[in-house]
């Protein structure tokens, strides 16, 4: 396997996780609610799957209860936010707060007694990458074609989440209430659901991302597993510019540049590594500020007018 | 979490202002200590935790033990060692490099409290530092890896650009090229203690350039996972990772804090404790060799045994000669590097393939 492919195969393998909390967090969003839980319930879905993978050997059960525990706390925010029109910045965090310590306090009860630490250090069942014969061959692209199933459905994820975003009605529906919940409600558009079902899908998707990392790419539970990256997930959303097909590339470059910065030290560059070491977060705010200039500039649509701001039907 | 730790802290010092009234004739002595990760990271943290149950077991209830987990070095560390002294807690141990200058301004404003920071340079009259020479047992799986290399390639991710870091490399590289002079240790850093994604990709990185033995300096095992699911042996740091992760993990040095913390607290009971500057080696049992792989055959189990015979025998692993990266001799046969030298070590030695920074 030659540098680039390697470089390549371990960045989508990283970046798994990352495009599947993105388009979560564009959904949710795109329905103009902010949700800084990302961190607390990734680290839920991971700490959650983990354990039904190693008592049940389940995989999907392992996903669907991860799925189902990221739809509760999103469904908490929802109804902070949403029903009780409290500030989203707020809710958000204190579900991020909630959500990193329960995942400690999970892992340290849920595994078998016998264990010291409990869940932390047993390996249970995990997705293996499945190599399609031929086509991972091919340099380079080739990379594609030996992910685990995780990031195969995430390939199909990221068209149809743009597909459903941009040209169907409900995707419409959805944009017009992140854009302007009034003139939505006036087109009987129901606001309030709406935003309660993107808010709570956004959270399984994310609780999905948080799976990947303990039950594939960082096979097993160890707190504070996603190390941030929940936080990066809410820089790629604005990277992406709430559009679905363009998460991909941010998660590429974010878990890219990672990738190569190891190399670059591990073939003994003369770049010292602690600049290096800075360069993806460096490389993330850049590009960030670079698509904040040209979207001022061409006049491109950016975040949802109305984001994190409350609705309510009588307000004038 | 932490706020939430933060406010129980809190709700614990009040309780301790009300508790004297039903204290016992003879108070057990209260012993805190503060931790930079949790102690079920399986490393560094997991090996502190295991010092203070083993003393709590020792002791009985003649202490009483509190720990507090996840606390990031800088501002918050202040605050929760404050914390800890004025909730009335005797003796704070502080377990991590960057909590030395915290502890250092809060034992000025607590004279009667004794602090004891792990792995620091600083002291003061009530605060001791207490450290151990884990490059002697670095040294010992430096042996191994160099005998069970193959593409005489070794990767090393390493933590912060620190002297205990940079010590570490250069004890395990002396300890590789004893016995396999053509051999070179690649440093991929971090600048984490604690991020397994970050360091398994730091692993994976290495594994792709060629080597085919992996050794860490942080505290989660996922550099040694991921030298397992390559098929590739790796190193172990701080507990005996193999017990984690199975045999593909060769031999691990760790640590052993019991027998410190046993003496410096009977020292504390008595009355006796003096400030001090601790630094042990393997003859004091505070660093340690874990038990060896089954992978690795007899002939090379019995050198790492004659190696470390030599250092029981107080043999220094920094004895010269020793080459910088450039080749030239910095330290001529016989000479050991001084104690202050190596405290403040920032080169590499020969072998190293990487740069301190």
């Amino acid at each position: 396997m030659d540098l680039v492919t390697s470089i390549l195969t371990i960045t989508i393998r990283a970046g798994t996780s990352l495009v599947l909390a993105t388009i979560g967090e564009i959904l949710t969003e795109r329905s103009g609610i902010l949700n800084l839980g990302i961190e607390g319930i990734m680290l839920m879905g991971a700490v959650t799957s983990f354990a039904v993978s190693y008592y049940t050997h389940n995989l999907v059960l392992a996903l669907l209860v991860a799925a189902g525990v990221g739809a509760m706390l999103a469904a908490i925010h929802a109804f902070l936010s949403v029903t009780m029109r409290a500030n989203q910045v707020v809710s958000g965090l204190s579900v991020t707060l909630f959500g990193t310590g329960f995942a400690s306090f999970l892992g340290q009860r849920l595994g078998p007694a016998s264990n010291n630490f409990r869940l932390v250090g047993l390996k249970g069942a995990k997705f293996t990458p499945i190599i399609v014969p031929g086509l991972s061959d091919i340099p380079i692209i080739g990379a594609i074609f030996q992910q685990d199933l995780i990031s195969y459905s995430m390939y199909l994820l990221v068209p149809l989440a743009w597909f459903f975003l941009f040209k169907t009605r409900p995707g419409l529906w959805l944009r017009s209430v992140g854009e302007d919940p009034k003139t939505a409600d006036a087109m009987g558009i129901d606001v309030i659901k709406t935003k309660y079902r993107y808010t709570i899908i956004g959270g399984m998707l994310v609780a999905l991302g948080g799976a990947h990392l303990s039950l594939s790419y960082t096979p097993g539970w160890a707190e504070n597993l996603t190390g941030g990256r929940g936080w990066i997930v809410v820089a790629l959303v604005i990277f992406s510019m709430w559009n679905p097909a363009r998460s991909i590339w941010g998660a590429l470059l974010f878990g890219g540049i990672n990738a190569i910065q190891f190399r670059l030290q591990a073939s003994g560059t003369t770049i010292p590594a602690s600049f290096l070491n800075m360069a993806p977060y460096l490389g993330t705010i850049l590009v960030l500020v670079l698509m904040t200039w040209w979207e001022a500039l061409s006049k491109k649509v950016g975040g949802p007018a109305e984001l994190g701001n409350a609705y309510m039907r009588e307000d004038k | 979490m932490k706020k939430l730790v933060l406010g129980l802290l809190a709700f614990a010092m009040v309780f301790a202002m009300v508790s004297p009234i039903v204290a016992q004739a003879k108070k057990p002595l209260k012993i805190a200590f503060v931790y930079i990760g949790p102690p079920g990271d399986m490393g560094w943290t997991y090996e502190q935790e295991r010092g203070r149950l083993a003393i709590q077991k020792a002791f009985g209830n003649k202490i009483e033990t509190k720990y507090i987990e996840n606390v990031p070095e800088g501002p918050d560390a202040e605050r929760v060692i404050r914390q800890y002294a004025t909730a009335g807690f005797d003796m704070i141990f502080t377990t991590s490099f960057g909590y030395m200058d915290p502890t250092v301004a809060v034992a000025k404003d607590f004279p009667n409290v004794i602090f004891e920071h792990c792995s620091g340079y600083k002291t003061a009259d009530n605060m001791a530092t207490y450290f151990g020479r884990i490059e002697e047992a670095r040294y010992l799986t430096g042996i191994i890896a160099g005998r069970m290399t193959k593409s005489n390639v070794i990767g090393y991710v390493a933590a912060f650009p620190i002297p205990e870091v940079v010590r570490g490399i250069n004890g395990f590289t002396l300890g590789v090229r004893s016995v396999n002079p053509k051999a070179q240790v690649k440093v991929v850093w971090t600048n984490t203690w604690y991020d397994p994604v970050k360091e398994r990709e730091a692993a994976v990185a290495l594994l792709d350039s060629g080597a085919d033995i992996i050794a860490q300096h942080q505290d989660t095992t996922e550099p040694q996972k991921a030298a397992q699911e390559r098929g590739k042996y790796s190193i172990g740091y701080d507990s005996d990772m193999g017990k984690f992760v199975g045999d593909s993990v060769l031999a691990s040095a760790t640590w052993n804090w019991e027998t410190y913390l046993t003496k410096t607290i009977q020292d504390a009971l008595d009355g006796k404790w003096k400030t001090h500057a601790y630094w042990g080696g393997l003859k004091d049992n505070v660093v340690q060799l874990s038990s060896i792989s089954s992978k690795v055959p007899a002939s090379v189990q019995s050198e790492v045994e004659a190696a470390k015979k030599k250092i029981l025998g107080g043999w220094s692993i920094f004895t010269g000669p020793i080459k910088d990266q450039n080749g030239k001799v910095v330290y001529a046969a016989g000479q050991v590097i001084p104690d202050d030298k190596q405290s403040a070590m920032d080169w590499f030695v020969e072998g190293v393939v990487g740069k301190v920074q």
